[in-house]
């Protein structure tokens, strides 16, 4: 049994008790109340989530702050959690999200506010449960638990269009959970009966096995990155989620699937993933160019940064199956960093759209002339968003490119390509939205942004431009972690 | 060694249940109050209970020269039929008492319905089978024509006898068939014969196709799933409630004793009959599930594609494949009741709470209720952690571990399909706006909303920490195997 309760186990259970605290509170006549309850809820799950930052030997690739307890000793299933450097940061980079979103959502959400900001806080104690799992149904009742709150975020606050949205998000994410139960079952087997992920790390397998059991954790990742061509779910979520909704599908939900290929895919089938490092190459390098050229052509900003965010995405797998450090430190950069820029973007669309209610670029133009302040931060997070150096988003995507090189050259050359096509779509909106004469009267009526908004964006900017000049406590953190997990991946676990 | 009890003291939980039900008879012709016969049944059912903990015992013991069998895996399957009467009983009392149906009938049936299904969970033998199964049976048929001038009603109930009646009809054949090859109609005796060999392997399955088909019948799996839409549409919600719930224990329980306990050394056979039924529930249920606006249809069809579920289990035929399968009936009774036990609250006087539709907007009125039927649609799904996500691994599990990676497989997708129709009713009571603007109608049973409440409770927290039931479940099957 655990002595005391460990700090990962507060950064989940904090915001789901404060959630369901929420929910007990009533409806909309304790909105004020529910509100301060939210926030309270989520600045203490973020000062729980510190020390594992502080606490954290960085010079070290064990798993640190364990906690272990018997939970269904029937099926050797253990509560066991734990944080290395590739999965803590994920941990802050969402408690810390959630203030954010609690935060935007203030005002803006007028109805059924209590469940709005339980459904979040639970999401993201149920978010943190999943980057702190160490076994594998531990893991997979967060994985799948988190889509039920998304899931009402997306169908309750969302746009004319969300149930369908809603509805689509779900089975295709399901999809590739199943599949990853099976082969969760059948690892369980193959391992002896334990479903401990880090004993599968060792277990070997044959060739056959491998190639199974990359394709069940490449549908579970792969819709949840999402990859092409299984991402057709992310823009239809996206356009109808509420602001926070779609701030956390694309800052945490999707840092899941990727992060799940580090966890599960990379370790556990490490001859099947160099086998296939063709497959995911192509799919990323799909990603990066032909989705950069989607969202060129897109008319609704929401649908941009939605496709963006799978272009990103696609970067941050190429450099997973780069199997070289620069590939997958850089992806991990990539991954936070696109989680500050497109929660930021996110933000500012919608501080639009809760002014003019469109998320049309043609409905806007000439914005800079009346909200200067809100013009300006939002210049700097679509500079970050195409990756201009001394932003975040330029850090991960020049180490994967670097990584690439080593690699292939024809590899990065083509990644390459993101920082032509994500400054055109980006800065090409920017211009559209932002400057040029004032489109119409509705424009003209705009209101600049309020003490609160700018405190929300102003933190990320600052998150933004600190990452982008100085990455190294970033990189510091994952070094040790990522460095093991290629030395245990260049070793063949075959066996005949 | 204490010398074995006394047969009466081995079956004094089915007799005293049987004076009970009598005794609830007696008090609806002679008094006028409607509360004695309901207090009276669910008392009855309590004391069923303790007789039932009183009389248990963790060995094996025959009474009655071999009609009827004492072990773990009965005590804890009568227990929990006697529950989920309880638990059915409270949650028809309001409905019943709108409609004028509360009294002696309705509660007599239930109870001779309870007693069929012990004496189906503790036969040894052909004869005591069959004679639960058709006490079980009988008094459904009559539960479901209770409100004789419903049309719907009796065209249910009709069906329900005609098919039921040649279901039963197959079982016996099957039964007839199995007495003439092993000469015995003892359970024990007729697996240990089959075990020594048989003349004809031939006849061995042809018994076993009759048998198995009656087994199928009788649990509601596809192809033999025709009744079960629309008994389950057709009759009072109360009755579907009931029907719905406790006797798929009975059922599991009739087919660990027959195709385990019976036949488990012709469990090469009937495993492929299993897998086929399993397959085609899974299919059929889901599929057709989707196509539902009535409710109480759509739960019938998903009760079939459960039972494919339970089956797998069965048909896995290790330890761990008859626990997983008992976890997944447990579960699923659970789950029914808390689903059912909805359907009728959200029903008042005059009005039938049967339509999807009436569920639309359920969350800005009735938040409370949402969530608990959000839980029991989700843990429907298979969905953690709700405690229907459990039953599903360890299904699930013992497939794989038996070498069936390809069922466990058509298992998911099917579970993918079906978790569509479950998504649908949390998306009406969660995104839709109501159908009218007057407050939705449930009824004011405080009984029934603090069951309903603890039922969905019940649900999350099994679904949080699982292990206990579980542990039962496992110790009562390794307990009974012989």
């Amino acid at each position: 049994m655990i002595e005391g309760i460990g700090y990962l186990s507060l950064t989940i259970w904090v915001p789901i008790v404060a959630g369901l605290l929420i929910l007990m509170t009533g409806d909309d006549r304790n909105a004020s109340g529910q509100r301060t309850l939210a926030l309270v809820g989520s600045v203490l799950g973020l000062l729980v989530s510190l020390p594992l930052w502080s606490g954290f030997d960085s010079g070290s690739a064990e798993i640190q702050f364990n906690e272990i307890a018997e939970w269904i000793p029937a099926f050797n299933i253990w509560y066991h959690l734990g944080v290395d450097g590739i999965s803590m940061p994920f941990i802050l980079l969402n408690s810390f999200t959630t203030v954010l979103v609690v935060l935007a959502g203030w005002q803006v959400i007028k109805t059924r506010i209590g469940q709005y900001m339980a459904a979040f806080l639970i999401q993201s104690g149920l978010i943190n449960g999943v980057f702190a799992a160490l076994d594998g149904v531990l893991f997979y009742v967060f994985f799948e638990a988190m889509l039920i709150p998304l899931y009402l975020i997306i169908g309750m606050w969302g746009g004319p269009n969300r149930v369908y949205a809603a509805i689509k998000f779900f089975l295709y994410t399901l999809l590739g959970s199943l599949m990853m139960l099976v082969a969760m079952i059948y690892l369980f087997f193959v391992s002896g009966g334990s479903f401990e992920i880090l004993e599968w790390h060792r277990v070997g397998l044959t060739m056959t096995a491998q190639i199974l059991l990359f394709v069940a954790f490449f549908f579970a990742f792969a819709v949840k990155v999402p990859m092409w061509p299984v991402h057709t779910w992310l823009p239809d979520a996206h356009v109808e989620a509420p602001t926070g909704g779609s701030v956390v599908l694309a800052a945490i939900t999707l840092k899941v699937g990727a992060y799940g290929f580090l966890r599960f895919t990379l370790p556990i089938v490490p001859d099947a993933a160099h086998e296939l490092t063709w497959l995911i190459v192509a799919l990323s390098l799909i990603a990066v160019v032909y989705i950069g050229l989607v969202a060129l052509v897109q008319s609704d900003m929401k649908k941009l940064i939605a496709y963006s965010s799978i272009a990103h995405m696609g970067f941050v797998t190429l450099g997973f199956f780069l199997f070289n450090p620069l590939g997958v430190e850089g992806g991990l950069v990539q991954m936070i960093s696109h989680g500050f820029v497109s929660a930021a973007l996110f933000l500012c669309i919608g501080v639009m759209y809760d002014r003019m209610h469109s998320r049309q670029i043609a409905d806007y133009g000439g914005v800079a002339n009346t909200m200067p302040k809100f013009a300006a931060l939002f210049m700097l997070f679509a500079m970050a968003n195409s990756g201009l150096p001394g932003t975040s988003g330029f850090v991960g995507e020049f180490m994967v490119v670097l990584g690439a090189v080593q690699v292939n050259f024809w590899w990065a050359a083509a990644a390459a390509l993101t920082l032509i096509f994500g400054a055109a779509y980006t800065l090409w909106m920017y211009k559209r939205v932002i400057f040029g004469k004032v489109a119409n009267e509705h424009v003209a009526d705009l209101k600049d942004i309020d003490g609160r908004e700018f405190l929300v964006l102003a933190v990320l900017a600052v998150a933004v431009l600190a990452m982008g000049l100085y990455p190294l406590p970033v990189t510091d953190v994952m070094h040790a972690s990522v460095n093991n997990l290629l030395e245990h991946v260049a070793h063949s676990k075959l066996v005949y | 060694m204490t010398p074995p009890p006394s047969d009466f003291i081995i079956a004094l939980p089915e007799i005293s249940l049987l004076i009970v039900a009598c005794l609830v008879l007696l008090i609806e012709a002679y008094s006028q109050s409607k509360v004695a016969a309901y207090l009276t049944t669910i008392l009855g059912l309590l004391l069923t209970s303790v007789l039932i903990v009183f009389a248990g015992s963790a060995d094996i013991q025959f009474a009655f020269g071999g009609l009827y069998i004492n072990d773990a895996m009965g005590v804890t399957l009568k227990l929990l039929t006697c529950f989920a009467a309880i638990m059915a009983v409270i949650y028809s009392r309001q409905y019943l008492a709108d409609r004028g149906m509360l009294g002696g009938d309705y509660l007599s049936l239930l109870l001779f319905a309870v007693l069929g299904m012990m004496v189906m969970i503790s036969a040894a033998h052909f004869l005591s089978l069959y004679l639960g199964l058709e006490l079980l049976s009988l008094s459904l048929y009559a539960m479901v024509a209770l409100r004789r001038d419903d049309v719907r009603a009796s065209e249910a109930a009709m069906k329900y006898f005609v098919l039921g009646a040649l279901a039963s009809g197959l079982l016996l054949y099957g039964m007839s068939l199995l007495y003439g090859l092993s000469g015995s109609l003892e359970l024990g005796r007729v697996a240990e014969t089959i075990n020594y060999g048989v003349k004809s392997e031939m006849v061995l399955v042809f018994a076993l196709v009759f048998v198995v088909a009656g087994l199928g019948f009788k649990l509601g799996a596809a192809p033999f799933h025709m009744w079960i839409p629309d008994v389950y549409q057709g009759a009072p919600t109360a009755v579907t409630l009931f029907v719905g719930s406790a006797p798929k224990l009975a059922a599991f329980a009739f087919a660990m004793r027959l195709l385990v306990d019976g036949l488990q050394p012709a469990h090469g056979d009937w495993q492929q009959m299993l897998a086929v039924m399993a397959v085609a529930s899974l299919a059929i249920g889901n599929l057709a599930a989707i196509m539902q606006t009535n409710i109480k249809r759509m739960l019938a069809y998903s009760t079939i594609s459960h039972m494919g579920f339970l089956l797998l289990g069965i048909m896995s035929g290790s330890l761990a494949g008859y626990s997983a399968a008992m976890f997944y009936a447990v579960t699923y009774v659970l789950m029914s009741l808390g689903s059912f036990g909805m359907v009728t609250y959200m029903s008042r006087a005059g009005v039938e709470a049967e339509e999807l539709d009436d569920y639309k907007g359920l969350n800005s009125k009735h938040p409370w209720l949402a969530a608990v039927m959000g839980m029991i649609m989700l843990s429907m799904a298979g969905l953690p952690p709700f405690v229907g996500f459990y039953a599903k691994l360890t299904v699930l599990q013992s497939l794989v571990g038996a070498g069936w990676l390809w069922l466990a497989l058509v298992a998911v997708f099917f579970s993918l399909i079906g978790a569509y129709y479950y998504l649908r009713i949390v998306k009406l009571m969660y995104f839709d706006a109501p159908a009218s603007s007057e407050t939705i109608p449930v009824s004011h049973a405080g009984d029934a909303r603090m069951l309903l409440s603890a039922n969905g409770l019940a649900i999350l927290l099994l679904g949080i920490l699982p292990q206990p039931l579980m542990t039962l479940c496992a110790y009562s099957i390794q307990m009974s195997l012989r």
